[in-house]
Order: C-alpha cells, then sequence, then structure tokens
C-alpha cells in the first residue's frame, strides 16, 4: 500500500511566456475544409483514412476470395491477385494505420490532452492534411491507369518493382506508387513536427513530461521515429523512381529480361532492403506505439485503477522507441545478407522482447485489483491483449535468426504480423473509437451494437488468423494466387483456406454494423455530457462538449497531478482529473 | 462471467487446435532437424506463457468485475515485482537466444568437404550447373548469357568447360553428401524453397549467396520459389530428388557438359533425342 500525504498540492510553476494568439476562422471554408483547428483536421484525417481503409478491407475480401475458393471467379488473375494483395498491405500499414493513429488520434488527442490550445503550427498543420489527401488521390488514381496499380507486393522489392514481370512495372503503377509514398512522407514530416513539437513546447502549467497520459507518450514517440525513419523511405523511392524513369542502376545490377540484356548495371537489390526496412520496422512501432498508449488509459479508466508501473510503461516506449532501429534485418536473414548480421540482429530482436513483454505484465496487473467495467472500449482493450501476445510471442519465432530460415516467407509471417500489427492495433482503434466518440460528438456510440461489433470482430479474426499459422508451419508460401500442385500441401489445406476465408467475410461485414452505429449515433446516441466515463485527463475537462475552437474557454486549466488518480483513498470521487487541485495529493504524481 | 468464459475458451480452443492439427511440417529430408528442435523448444516456451497469462487476464476479469460499491486497490508501482517479472522474461528469452544462435553458427559454417551446386532462377524457372571431373565450377557472369551460353558461363575459364548444365530437368542429389547450393539469378530475386530442406536463402541477381546440408532421405521433393518474383512466381515450380549413391552415379553420367553444349551442337541434339 502506497502512503497517502496530505501536502499542499504539487507546484504548478508559473506562466512564462504569453498565450500565443489563435487564428479565428471567419467562413464556412476556413471552419471545416481548409481548417487549421487540430479537431477538425483530425476528422478530416480520419474520414480519409479509414474511407481508404474500407478500399483495403474490399481488398482483402477480393484476396480471400481467391485463396479460399481458387479458379471459381475469372476476374481475379495472377495479375490482379498481386495488385490486390500489394495495394492491401500499403494501404493498411501507411495510409490507414500509420494516418489514422498519428493524423487522426495525433490531432485530435495531443493538444488536449497536453492543455494546448492546438498544434504549435496549424498552417502546417492543415497543408500535412492536404498533401496527405493529394497522396491518396494520387494512390487511388493508379487503380484507373492502363495496366493498372503495382503489383510488387507492399514491400516493394527491386528489380521486379520496375520490370515487365511485375504488374505496373512498366507502366504508371510504380510510378503513382512510389510519387504518393513521397507526397505522403512531405505531408506527414509536416504533421509530425508539429506534435513533436506540441508535446515538447505546448503543454499546460503543471502538466511535466512525466505526468502526460501514456496515449500522448505513445503518439510522441512514435512520431519521433517516423520523422527519422520515413527519409530512408524517401531516398529509397526516389531512387526506385530515377532507377525506373532515368534508367540510373542505384538498385539495379545487370540483369537478362526473358531473354533480353537489360541496360542496367551495377546497383544493389539489398541495397533498397536496407533502407526499407530501416523505415519498415520503426514503421511496426509506429503503428505500435501508439496502440500501447492509448490501451494503457483505456484500461486504467474502465478498470478505474491506475496504470501499473507509469515510469516502466513510459521508459519502455522510449527503450522499443530506441531499439526498433537496429532490429531492421530481420526482415532479411533469407535476403542473402552477410550471414554474421544474423547474430546482431537476432539478439537485438529479441532483447526487444523485453520491454515489450513488461508492457503486457503492466497491463494485466493493471486489471489485478480493479474494478473492471466490461464496456466495449474495455472489450477492444482485452481483444488487443490476446492478439497482441499471440503476435509477440510468434514474434520469438521469427525473430530468432534460425527458427526464422524454415517459416520465413510461408503464411506464418503473413499469420503473424496480421495479428501484431493489424488486428491489435485496429482493435485498439476501435476501442478507442468507442472512447473518444463521446467527447468528439456529445454523443455515445450504441453498446448494445458495439457488442456484437467486438464479438464478431474479435472472435472473426482470431479464427481467420490463428489457424492460418498451421498453413505456414506446412510450407505453403505466402504470395500465392493458389496452393498449387506440391505434394507436401495435402487437401485439407484448401478447406482450411475456405474456412479461414469465410470468417474473413464475416468480419468485413460486421464492420457495416460499425459504420452504422457511427452514423446512427450521431443523432440517436445517449447524450454523453463532458466526461461519460469519469476519467481524469483533460481532454474530458473541457468547457464544451464537444470542446470548442481554443479548447479550453478562457482560462487553460493547471495540471497538479499525474494522470491515473483512480480510486485514491480518501478521495470523494473515484477518480481525481488532472486539474483537479485536491484536497488530496496522492503524492505519487511522478 | 461471460467475458472471463470466452477467454477461456480460446485458449483452450488454442491448445487443443495446435495438439490435433494435421496441418504440421513436412518430415525433414537434411541435417537440419535442429531447426525443427527450435520451432518445438520456441513452441513449449510461448505456449506456457500464452496459456498462462491469458489465464491469468481471464482470472482478473472473473474476479475483479465492475460491482457496486467495490474500491479498486491503489497501487502506482511495485519495484520487487517489475524486478522479478524482468529477469524471469530476460531468462525466457536468452533460453530461446542461445540455442538459435549456436544452431546458426552451424548453418553459416560451411564444411570443407561440401560439393558447390549452382541454382540459377530466372523468371519463372530453374536451372542448375554442378561441377565436373575437376570439382570446380568456372566463373560466370550475367553479361555473357545469350541463347548459346543460358547460364553465362565464362568460355574463357577452363574450370567451367566441364560444368554439367541441367535445364528444364529435375536435380538430383546424393544422399550423405553435404552440398553448398551456390545461388544465382538472372533477373529479379527468387527464393530457392524445398520445404522438406528447411534451409533456403533468396537469389539476387548480381551476387551469389548460399546455403549448405547435407541430405539424408532419398526421395522426390517440391521446389517452390519464396521470394515475390512477378506474376509467375506461384507457378515457379521444379523437383529435386535425393538419390542413393548408385542411382546419383548413374543420373550424373548420363548428364553433358558446357564443352559438349558449346562446342558440337550435334551432340546436345543426339543426346537429348536419345533421351
Amino acid at each position: 500500500m502506497v502512503e497517502i500525504e496530505s501536502t499542499s498540492p504539487a507546484s504548478v510553476p508559473p506562466a512564462e511566456v504569453e498565450e500565443v494568439e489563435l487564428y479565428h476562422a471567419t467562413n464556412f471554408w476556413t471552419k471545416y475544409v481548409f481548417s487549421q483547428d487540430a479537431k477538425i483536421i483530425a476528422i478530416q484525417y480520419s474520414g480519409v483514412a479509414i474511407s481508404i481503409g474500407l478500399v483495403a478491407l474490399v481488398l482483402s475480401s477480393l484476396i480471400r476470395l481467391q485463396l479460399g475458393f481458387p479458379e471459381m471467379f475469372d476476374f481475379i488473375t495472377p495479375e490482379s491477385y498481386y495488385q490486390f494483395v500489394t495495394m492491401h498491405g500499403m494501404i493498411m500499414v501507411v495510409y490507414l494505420l500509420t494516418a489514422l493513429f498519428l493524423g487522426g488520434f495525433g490531432n485530435y488527442l495531443i493538444p488536449l490532452m497536453v492543455g494546448a490550445r492546438d498544434m504549435a503550427f496549424p498552417y502546417v498543420n492543415m497543408l500535412s492534411f492536404w498533401i496527405y489527401f493529394l497522396a491518396v488521390l494520387v494512390l487511388v488514381a493508379s487503380f484507373f491507369v492502363p495496366g493498372g496499380p503495382t503489383g510488387a507486393g507492399w514491400t516493394l522489392y527491386p528489380p521486379q518493382a520496375i520490370l515487365s514481370g511485375t504488374p505496373g512495372g512498366t507502366g504508371l503503377g510504380i510510378i503513382l506508387m512510389l510519387v504518393s509514398l513521397a507526397l505522403f512522407i512531405v505531408g506527414f514530416t509536416m504533421g509530425g513536427l508539429n506534435y513533436v513539437v506540441t508535446v515538447l513546447q505546448g503543454r499546460t502549467r503543471g502538466m511535466t513530461m512525466m505526468r502526460l497520459p501514456l496515449t500522448v507518450w505513445g503518439i510522441f514517440t512514435a512520431t519521433v521515429l517516423a520523422l527519422l525513419a520515413f527519409p530512408a523511405l524517401l531516398v529509397a523511392t526516389v531512387m526506385m523512381l530515377f532507377d525506373r524513369l532515368l534508367e540510373t542502376s542505384f538498385f539495379m545490377p545487370s540483369l537478362v529480361e526473358f531473354g533480353d540484356q537489360l541496360s542496367y548495371g551495377g546497383g544493389s537489390p539489398i541495397l533498397f532492403q536496407h533502407l526499407f526496412w530501416f523505415f519498415g520496422h520503426p514503421e511496426v512501432y509506429i503503428v505500435a506505439l501508439p496502440a500501447f498508449g492509448i490501451v494503457s488509459d483505456l484500461i486504467s479508466t474502465h478498470a478505474r485503477k491506475n496504470i501499473f508501473g507509469y515510469r516502466m510503461m513510459v521508459w519502455a516506449i522510449v527503450g522499443i522507441g530506441a531499439l526498433s532501429f537496429i532490429v531492421w534485418a530481420h526482415h532479411m536473414y533469407v535476403s542473402g545478407m552477410h550471414p554474421y548480421f544474423g547474430f546482431f540482429f537476432a539478439t537485438t530482436t529479441l532483447i526487444i522482447a523485453v520491454p515489450t513483454a513488461l508492457k503486457v505484465y503492466n497491463w494485466i496487473l493493471t486489471l489485478w485489483n480493479g474494478n473492471i467495467h466490461l464496456n466495449t472500449p474495455m472489450l477492444f482493450s482485452l481483444g488487443f491483449i490476446v492478439t497482441f501476445l499471440n503476435g509477440g510471442l510468434t514474434g520469438l519465432f521469427l525473430g530468432n535468426v534460425i527458427v526464422d530460415i524454415p517459416l520465413s516467407d510461408t503464411m506464418f509471417v503473413v499469420a503473424h504480423f496480421h495479428m501484431v500489427m493489424g488486428v491489435a492495433p485496429i482493435l485498439v482503434v476501435l476501442g478507442a473509437i468507442y472512447h473518444w466518440y463521446p467527447k468528439i460528438t456529445g454523443r455515445m456510440l450504441d453498446e448494445g451494437f458495439g457488442k456484437i461489433h467486438f464479438w464478431v470482430t474479435f472472435v472473426g479474426s482470431y479464427l481467420i488468423f490463428f489457424p492460418m499459422h498451421y498453413v505456414g508451419l506446412v510450407g505453403v508460401p505466402r504470395r500465392y494466387p493458389e496452393l498449387g500442385d506440391a505434394a507436401f500441401i495435402p487437401d485439407s489445406v484448401a478447406t482450411l483456406n475456405s474456412f479461414i476465408s469465410i470468417a474473413a467475410f464475416i468480419v468485413g461485414i460486421a464492420q457495416i454494423l460499425f459504420l452504422y452505429n457511427l452514423f446512427w449515433s450521431l443523432r440517436n446516441g445517449r447524450l454523453a455530457g463532458a466526461n461519460p466515463w469519469r476519467a481524469t485527463t483533460l481532454e474530458w475537462q473541457t468547457p464544451e462538449t464537444p470542446p470548442g475552437h481554443g479548447n479550453f474557454g478562457p482560462e487553460l486549466p493547471l495540471v497538479y497531478r499525474w494522470p491515473y488518480d483512480y480510486s485514491v483513498p480518501g478521495a470523494s470521487e473515484d477518480f481525481l482529473a488532472q486539474n483537479d487541485p485536491g484536497p488530496i495529493d496522492s503524492g505519487n504524481s511522478p | 462471467m461471460g467475458v472471463a468464459l470466452a477467454l477461456v475458451i480460446i485458449v483452450i480452443g488454442s491448445v487443443i487446435f495446435h495438439l490435433l492439427s494435421p496441418w504440421w511440417w513436412t518430415p525433414i529430408a537434411t541435417n537440419w532437424g535442429f531447426m525443427d528442435d527450435m520451432i518445438s523448444l520456441t513452441f513449449w516456451i510461448t505456449g506456457v506463457v500464452y496459456v498462462v497469462i491469458l489465464l491469468f487476464v481471464a482470472y482478473c476479469v472473473y474476479k475483479f468485475q465492475y460491482r457496486e460499491g467495490r474500491v479498486a486497490a491503489y497501487e502506482p508501482e511495485n519495484n520487487k515485482l517489475e524486478t522479478w517479472l524482468t529477469v524471469l522474461t530476460s531468462l525466457g528469452v536468452a533460453a530461446l537466444l542461445a540455442p538459435g544462435l549456436f544452431v546458426w553458427f552451424q548453418f553459416v559454417t560451411v564444411p570443407e568437404d561440401a560439393t558447390e551446386i549452382e541454382v540459377v532462377g530466372q523468371q519463372w524457372s530453374w536451372s542448375y550447373r554442378l561441377p565436373g571431373a575437376d570439382g570446380k565450377l568456372g566463373t560466370a557472369d550475367n553479361r555473357l548469357i545469350s541463347d548459346d551460353n543460358i547460364l553465362g558461363i565464362n568460355p574463357d575459364d577452363p574450370y567451367g568447360q566441364d560444368d554439367i548444365v541441367i535445364d528444364g530437368d529435375d536435380l538430383h542429389l546424393a544422399v550423405g553428401q553435404p552440398v553448398k547450393m551456390l545461388l544465382r539469378s538472372v533477373d529479379v530475386l527468387h527464393d530457392y524453397y524445398v520445404p522438406e530442406f528447411r534451409a533456403k536463402m533468396d537469389m539476387v541477381p548480381g551476387m551469389i549467396t548460399y546455403f549448405w546440408m547435407e541430405p539424408t532421405r532419398v526421395g522426390t521433393y517440391d521446389v517452390l520459389c519464396a521470394e515475390l518474383c512477378g506474376i509467375g512466381h506461384g507457378y515457379m515450380s521444379g523437383i529435386v530428388l535425393i538419390d542413393t549413391a548408385e542411382d546419383y552415379a548413374v543420373w550424373i553420367g548420363e548428364q553433358i557438359t558446357f564443352a559438349e553444349m558449346s562446342t558440337n551442337k550435334d551432340i546436345k541434339l543426339t543426346d537429348l533425342v536419345d533421351r
């Protein structure tokens, strides 16, 4: 038990600088379209991200149609299959998850949670969204050009990505993909600088770094990772564009394509892989860290208990973020790089499992001795723990270089990364939407619909990806449009594939229920009030719900405590908001 | 109660699925049984962790579900517990990493007596080159590839003249004879993938990659490509046979060399007609 001190409230330092006057929109266009208000930008980011995400969902259904029922659908050729796979992966990782967590949740929550009126640079923030929107339009355009979008796999490995044996390789598909990625990175950088500067400079008085909610820590660290990692992808896209358009040979060795000697020579395909994964592995954590942060806050709030081991949680986020830059080549164990790299990267990769495991323990220890409300945000959080634990543990297979050799490039890998960076973060996204929708709209989402949505999505996703590991164990390679007639693949694998596909269709259809709930509750949901979850963090303490322009009315809140004062002994309520000056100081505010 | 029960069902269901699954790895055909052992070890360690943690979650959900009037505990930190968990986790990770790196060292240390065999991938077929009587492969270069020299073997390299070229046919290996598979690509990335071998490695144009193994089980195995290489990727199949030493000697005696192919086309044609 912790000692409770009834000392005077923790200090709030005096203001050092005057508040900056906000930009005030005067008409519809500047208020809702070319808005500089982070909350509107957040909704714009989320709307576009979820819309393009639905395209990716449809693509995944087409993939599962082919895998579950091969040769039944004539319109799915190997070409189009590879295009579906490529665009599904790229959209989910970059244009949905990265954009939604950072552009969506980051924009909405950072200023509100740190006690700022808006982002540090609102105009640049607006540009960030519009460049992202342009990037999405370029991406979508590639579906409509002759030859269609690229089918090079989301990893875009050269040489095949820019050669004729790959869909879109010699047409516009790959060019538009690379241009779109470059635009995305430019747009993201504008937003990312905003998020970092706002967290560092925009915090209200009393909001020390060690009083930040873990949501902010997660998004902040992920943004720092992204600012450091995306440049590697940017140079790779520009170099590949040069290889494709100007016939430079950054990634192209001398090669013979279908009997023709090409003019390329001297480049290195493995160089591209290093650049790609130097971005690509931190990218996993760019998606995971915001999910870690958000789920911490959901669990703490709905279990009415402080997050267990806050300082450990912060350092784990920062530590994982740092380590994520020295593990990238575990994606390249079979790439043909120097074999001794395997020793180093297997070691770093397995080390990263330790802080990650500690986070899982701490979420669970937060539940211990709590008072757990099993509402939709909590259910989605529990679903996250199950799927993330599952995906994290299979990471111990693939991170350990010698175990990866037989399993790499099989369906085991597909199952692993979908569980850990597909299903798990998306369950957090959904839980977070149920959690913050009342603040964003002023109304609650319907719990009945929500629970059906949760159970179908969670159990369905588990039934898709858990058995898929075993398809990989048999040895079925990934990125195969059909199983073929190899003797080692028994017929029962096809049956299992059909089962997985049916589960996937059900999960896909269940999302319609969610969308319906989003729109239905906008008008018909129960009125939420300012703080329906009785939560401590600042976004729930705004004078208006939804928060007005400038977030906090005439006076910015002063912060007296950490964000996890739930069920403090002696307090009259079971929560003390961060801007609640007392009478009790829990003594635990770091 | 319902949620806790659902979690327990997921745990038990997963374990039962694992135990009853008919979907398991192929019987191994090389010396890399250590890899299978490592997968089994990893299954055991991670499986126990998975079951224990999820059952604990289920218990928490059951025991501490919201009840009017219940007050949650207030316990921000517990250094002793956190230290214990860190140490235990580190031990578990080390128990996986140490044997893993030990086996990896064997994997990257090619024995002296391994025969070098070249596998060449191109969209979308496999070719092979075996050393001739001199036991050495000649040099080769993609720049030298032409209709008459499909693998780009250097015609000026004396070691290359007696190399055996196998194009569009199955590869045979001798059981018990370690081989170093030298991997070369003509065009894009490929990956020579035989599930029963366990070992695999990408082929990268512009460089030579490799893996080694000792075939241990006579039989016929499917070859697939495991690295996306364009629209034919899913159909880039082949056959590799592991023969007894006697069968292998017969097979290798029937093959033709690079010199025979390039200096006298007739030999190649008659040879093909004979077969």
